[in-house]
């Protein structure tokens, strides 16, 4: 017992040590890796980059350690469940990374593609404001889809018997879970590629800078309260799996009126780019 | 660029709508999310009063969004009316 809780230990640690593995690559390569040209929208870009891959890593190391807690805690309570727990407990980190995986993503291609943006303030604050975007606004997602699958995993403790309840449930969850982070994305995309033709003035940097703080910001709370909901919801249909559909949709409920905030912070994004 | 007194209000006012949405945003998610999670414990717990615990739990959630909404109304006006 003693050798299989330090295995699932380890292998949880291992796995969790990944974004800040994606971290260090990506200080190395901003280090060693410098621009052709020093121009400002390399400048914004690096900085960008660094931002993105940095915050991002916060919320999926949290989240992937806190399933590993799940799990070892799971097979000292059920230690019948050990051969099985390893597997859950990948799948659920495999889902949790996905955050960081987006930050990681959105660093490389701030490092590596020449953009067909205006070499202005506004180029500079669009690539800012896309690292800010995508770096503040997977934290969330990445803590809550970690503590969903921490309760999934004590609930295959409580029922192993119904484990594929708990896993549809888990992975439900966390999908939806994953919202906020690709509303984060989705405005580092638009960032990135987007048509800047007006005139250069300081509101409108300011405005596109502002987009990228608000869907940045307003990506953290509806993740993490979404992994609070879909975590309450594994636990519960680990006690009672008759109950599934109707725990399921009282989850998509819970979820869809706790996403709500990630909308407006979506919107008064848009607004930003768009509008102004 | 020159920079008049009235852009840099107006640069300003956009960074502020963007720190009151993006802040703002925070705290109503983690409680809605804490809401629903208890709410789905309560009708793991007694299935049978799903219908009022549901209404509850949205009665609960539309309270807690009003922060979330007075942050979305304080971002709107610093964008189109300051």
């Amino acid at each position: 017992m003693k050798g299989q809780l330090t295995t699932l230990m380890l292998v949880g640690q291992a796995v969790a040590q990944t974004p800040a593995i994606f971290a260090l690559l990506i200080a190395i390569m901003l280090i060693s890796i410098g621009p052709t040209q020093g121009t400002i929208l390399t400048t914004a870009a690096m900085l960008g980059a660094g931002i993105s891959i940095g915050f991002g890593a916060i919320g999926s190391g949290m989240g992937n350690g806190i399933n590993a807690e799940g799990a070892c805690f799971a097979i000292s309570r059920e230690p019948s469940t050990t051969k099985e727990m390893l597997t859950f407990m990948l799948i659920g980190q495999a889902v949790g990374q996905t955050p960081v995986i987006f930050s990681l993503v959105v660093s490389l291609m701030l490092m590596f593609i020449s953009f067909n943006i205006p070499a202005t303030i506004i180029g500079f604050c669009a690539l800012l404001a896309a690292g800010i975007s995508m770096g503040l606004g997977g934290i969330g997602s990445g803590y809550g889809n970690g503590d969903t699958a921490s309760s999934a995993c004590k609930a295959l403790a409580d029922n192993p018997e119904g484990r594929a309840g708990v896993l549809t449930m888990m992975l439900v969850g966390q999908a939806v879970g994953q919202t906020p982070a690709i509303f984060a994305l989705l405005v580092a995309f638009i960032l990135m590629f987007g048509n800047y033709a007006g005139p250069v003035t300081l509101p409108a940097a300011m405005a596109v800078l502002a987009a990228g703080i608000s869907m940045g910001f307003g990506g953290i709370g509806p993740g993490i309260g979404n992994g609070i909901t879909a975590a309450s919801a594994c636990e519960a249909v680990g006690y009672r799996p008759e109950d599934r559909g109707l725990l399921m949709r009282t989850m998509l409920v819970a979820q869809a009126v706790a996403q709500s905030t990630a909308i407006y912070a979506l919107v008064i994004a848009f607004v930003l780019i768009f509008v102004v | 660029m020159d920079i008049s007194g009235a852009d840099l209000v107006r640069a300003a006012s956009f960074i502020g709508a963007g720190l009151a949405m993006g802040l703002g945003a925070i705290g109503p998610g983690i409680g809605e999310g804490f809401v629903g999670g208890k709410a789905c414990e309560a009708i793991g717990r007694n299935p049978d009063e799903a219908g009022l615990l549901t209404r509850t739990m949205l009665v609960a959630q539309a309270v807690a969004e009003s922060t979330g909404i007075y942050s979305l109304v304080v971002a709107l006006l610093l964008i189109f009316v300051v």
